[in-house]
């Protein structure tokens, strides 16, 4: 029995549509998004000159902390299970997610998560002020009365991702289409596949943190007190454990993404789908016995040190890899530059220079110059910035004439792109020299010699924020007015189930899934896409 | 301005062109444009910019070949000079030699890491033993069997730092006790906090540890040149992370040996004057300069503080209530609040001097005295 959405607000509430669910998710990203990038220009205005000029110390910590949180929560990971929600079901050619009503729980627990978060602000004493890694004692002891909403807004957070990692983990293995075997599957598709495992791994990690903190600070427990014989270390490891996978979490489904649209616009092959496959795992394997690394100045032996150094250098090996693989698709391939593949090649250059000074960091006595600076500041943005958000932007570019049935403009999503990457290399880049200069991150104030380099870093803030206003500009225009597109491939190049639908693709697609038996690799030939057009049943 | 918007404009096109310079001596900072790592005036503090250098150039050369071949890729393959496209994708002897390679340039850098970490962990057979205690937002220095103890804390007035009065050149740079070490000496520091973790800082020395409550961490310098050295606290510490330098003279041997002779002159004078029965006018004047050096960061100047964190003492029921119960607070803080106990951190003429500030400033009017001896009992009486 075919049927289309339901009617007004009640689709969006009530539905167990993989398509409606991923829509809210990227949607309700993008706003946190927007929320995370006006906290940044807060920061970025006040640090603009030395001094306080616009806001008191105290509001600044809660502002990096609140940007932090809600940009890592509430943009970044959201927005790659939006992509999953919409993509993983048309990517393996299922008719949608494993577990539809848990993925309906997953998405609608996480705004009143985030209101509660914000909410804070307006608390007396004040939102969290203790950092995005909140570490104990400040986070406890010292910590306002906010951080109890703090604690269930985690914990809620968390819920949400062990969901929604469940409903995939068991979409991918229970829902591919016949003949789809592992490894034919698309990259984006592995690429979630083992970030779901690190969720649910790592997630309750960071609830059991939380609840000690909750004890400590309610119930008098002393876990991390340690005036009640408990570990201010202690919390940093628990921390950490969940917070080093964390950051592949995030990079791992761009990983995903990338290894779609590069071979796309190479009209080539993926180079090595195996052997990123496997850097894929290695990665995800060695992000569990890395995390002291961010904790070298705490005191550990030396034989810590120098495991936790060695470990950590041998991430570059995978990382590597994946970079080479990427550049061989290229190479010899037939290259056109859309603004996807605008995006994808920033975040190729870009993610690299964030490795490359990762590899820096890892050096574990050179960290100590470098620990709590801008450099780490630096690093990271070039990672989480040009890595997961310039991603998400090359996918939605990549993908929306699909969703929409619409094609956005060509010479907008450009200057969106030229915009963002000149206005995020102006404000990152010479946070690297800052932080070699010798300042540390946090510092709602700062000493002369570094003036010079905080103006230029606010004036490309300010330049990166202004460019986001146009990316939702380009995305609103072309779902409202973009050109109408019918064909089921909206790019030459592009290979896998999702191209076979129709555009847009109707509400419920592959209730009879494809038959993928006898294609060799994860790419079908053109004489299967005509066999097996997908689409709904009716 | 139009000065100003140049230089702003040539140091960011210098920076998108990734230009590396190397940043000159610390001590000329104001006219160099500031790129790189101090290459540091201590034995490890070379070492290290070494090592740093080592990795960036390595990291460099990477660079150019992935980039160079993704930018020949880019201008030789593209759809629009009418390249078609191979089909190949795949090869295992490629796979494996990038695998490979990077293993051995890793193990390569590894080891001399290694033997500069184990340098590092060397605390052994230090010449002076400094224990340095962080708390918000002050360092205190104890010269371990000297009997030379103080508070180091930022001399910059507020009114800098709120763009009331100009900037001075060492502005969030500077402190009223700066710590003294001699040169050529090895200096042991034993790191620990009383509230939350701070962590000590000087890039130019190279050391950085964390001080946690209830540890204690340990690092090592052996300076080679006399000067002023400049550092800051690198773990986020609450609201006045960033107003608690650190400040350093390392001057000659000699030098050192008279200055801490002096120092200790100074504690004996402090433990004389403890007897001294002193007028209300000087309290006042002495608790005024104590408070605004030591309290008004919580407190504020006005002594309204920002509550509920930290509490008004305008007619509030301490500093207007017994004078006991007053003294005890200061001296013994309050337990899991960021109220610190006082008693360890201040002698007993500048916690006189406070409490009858607090007691008769800001429209308090008590028109009691706190003199230094009721402070010496009531620590002594517990």
């Amino acid at each position: 029995m075919a049927h289309g959405p339901a009617k007004g607000i009640t689709r969006w509430l009530f539905t167990t549509n993989h398509k409606d669910i991923g829509t809210l998710y990227l949607w309700f990203s993008f706003a946190m998004f927007i929320l995370g990038g006006f906290f940044a220009m807060v920061i970025r205005a006040e640090l603009f000159e030395p001094g306080m000029q616009l806001i008191r110390p105290e509001f600044f910590n809660q502002m990096t902390t609140m940007h932090g949180l809600v940009m890592v929560f509430g943009a970044i990971m959201p927005s790659f299970v939006g992509l999953a929600n919409w993509m993983i079901p048309m990517m393996i050619g299922a008719p949608d997610m494993a577990l539809p009503r848990m993925n309906n729980l997953s998405f609608w627990i996480l705004p009143p998560a985030f209101l509660m978060l914000a909410s804070t602000l307006f608390m007396e004493g004040g939102a969290p002020n203790f950092g995005w890694t909140f570490y104990a004692p400040l986070s406890t002891t010292y910590a306002p009365d906010s951080v109890n909403f703090f604690i269930f807004a985690i914990h809620i957070m968390g819920a949400s991702s062990i969901m929604g990692s469940i409903n995939i983990v068991a979409t991918v293995l229970n829902m591919r289409a016949p003949g789809m075997t592992m490894m034919k599957m698309p990259l984006f598709v592995w690429t979630w596949l083992i970030t779901a495992f690190l969720l649910i791994a790592v997630m309750p990690v960071l609830a059991g943190a939380v609840t000690m903190m909750l004890m400590d600070i309610n119930f008098g427990t002393a876990f991390f007190d340690a005036a009640g014989g408990g570990d201010p270390v202690l919390f940093q490891h628990v921390f950490w454990f969940f917070g080093h996978p964390e950051v592949y979490i995030i990079i791992l489904p761009a990983f995903g993404v990338i290894s779609e649209i590069i071979p796309t616009f190479s009209r080539k092959p993926l180079f090595g789908y195996a052997s990123m496959v496997y850097a894929t795992s290695a990665i995800a394997f060695l992000s569990f016995i890395v995390w002291a690394h961010h904790m070298f100045l705490v005191g550990m032996p030396v034989s810590g040190e120098l495991y936790f150094m060695y470990a950590t250098m041998l991430i570059a090996v995978p990382t590597g890899v994946k970079v080479f693989n990427w550049v061989s698709t290229m190479f010899r391939g037939s290259i056109s530059y859309e603004t996807p593949m605008l995006f994808a090649i920033a975040f190729i250059i870009l993610f690299t220079l964030g490795g490359f000074t990762g590899l820096m960091l890892a050096i574990a006595p050179s960290d100590i110059q470098y620990h709590d600076t801008y450099f780490v500041v630096a690093h990271f943005h070039y990672v989480m910035v040009a890595g997961a958000v310039f991603s998400m932007s090359a996918a939605v570019y990549y993908w929306l004439p699909k969703w929409s049935g619409r094609m956005y403009s060509e010479a907008m999503g450009k200057l969106h792109f030229w915009i963002t990457f000149i206005g995020f290399n102006i404000t990152f880049f010479p946070q690297h020299f800052l932080g070699l200069a010798g300042m540390p991150r946090r510092y709602a104030d700062y000493a002369l010699q570094f003036a010079d380099w905080n103006m230029v870093s606010s004036i490309g803030a300010f330049i990166y924020g202004a460019s986001q206003i146009l990316f939702l500009y380009n995305v609103v225009a072309t779902i409202v007015a973009g050109k109408k597109v019918s064909e089921p491939k909206t790019w030459e190049g592009a290979n896998g189930l999702e191209w076979t639908l129709p555009t847009p693709p109707p509400y419920h697609t592959f209730t009879t899934p494809p038959d993928l038996h006898g294609t060799h690799d994860h790419q079908l030939t053109d004489d299967q896409l005509e066999d097996h057009p997908g689409g709904a049943t009716h | 301005m139009l000065r100003k918007a140049l230089r702003l404009f040539s140091l960011t096109l210098l920076a998108l062109s990734g230009v590396y310079v190397q940043a000159a001596e610390h001590s000329d900072v104001s006219n160099t444009v500031l790129l790189n790592m101090p290459t540091g005036v201590s034995t490890i503090s070379h070492e290290i910019y070494n090592l740093h250098m080592l990795i960036f150039w390595v990291c460099v050369v990477i660079g150019v070949g992935v980039f160079g071949a993704m930018l020949w890729a880019m201008y030789f393959h593209r759809k629009s000079i009418g390249h078609e496209a191979e089909n190949w994708h795949e090869h295992l002897g490629v796979e494996l030699v990038w695998t490979i390679i990077p293993i051995f340039i890793l193990i390569a850098m590894a080891w001399p890491a290694t033997k500069t970490l184990i340098d590092l962990y060397d605390t052994s057979d230090a010449e002076i033993d400094i224990r340095v205690t962080g708390s918000q937002w002050r360092w205190q220095y104890e010269y371990l069997g000297e009997g030379v103890d103080f508070l180091s804390e930022l001399s910059t007035p507020l009114d800098e730092i709120y763009n009331i009065e100009p900037k001075g050149e060492f502005y969030l740079q500077e402190v009223n006790n700066p710590l003294v070490i001699p040169v050529d000496t090895k200096v042991r520091f034993l790191l620990s906090a009383t509230d939350v973790i701070h962590s000590f800082w000087v890039p130019d020395f190279a050391i950085k540890k964390d001080a946690i409550p209830g540890y204690i961490t340990d690092t090592w310098v052996e300076v080679t040149k006399t000067g002023v050295y400049r550092g800051r606290c690198t773990e986020l510490c609450g609201q006045g992370h960033a107003f608690m330098p650190v400040v350093v003279h390392v001057v000659e041997k000699d030098e050192y040996q008279f200055w801490l002779a002096e120092k200790k002159q100074e504690a004996a004078a402090i433990a004389a004057l403890t007897e001294t029965t002193f007028t209300m006018e000087d309290l006042m004047a002495r608790g005024e300069e104590a408070y605004l050096r030591t309290c008004s960061a919580c407190h504020q100047p006005n002594g309204e503080g920002i509550p509920p964190a930290f509490p008004s003492i305008v007619g509030s029921p301490v500093s207007t209530g017994p004078i006991d119960e007053h003294l005890n607070i200061v001296i013994n803080g309050r337990p899991g609040t960021v109220m610190a106990a006082f008693g360890g951190l201040l002698n007993e003429v500048d916690i006189a001097a406070i409490l009858t500030y607090q007691r008769n400033a800001w429209g308090n009017d008590m028109g009691d005295v706190v003199q230094p001896i009721d402070v010496y009992n009531h620590i002594q009486g517990q």
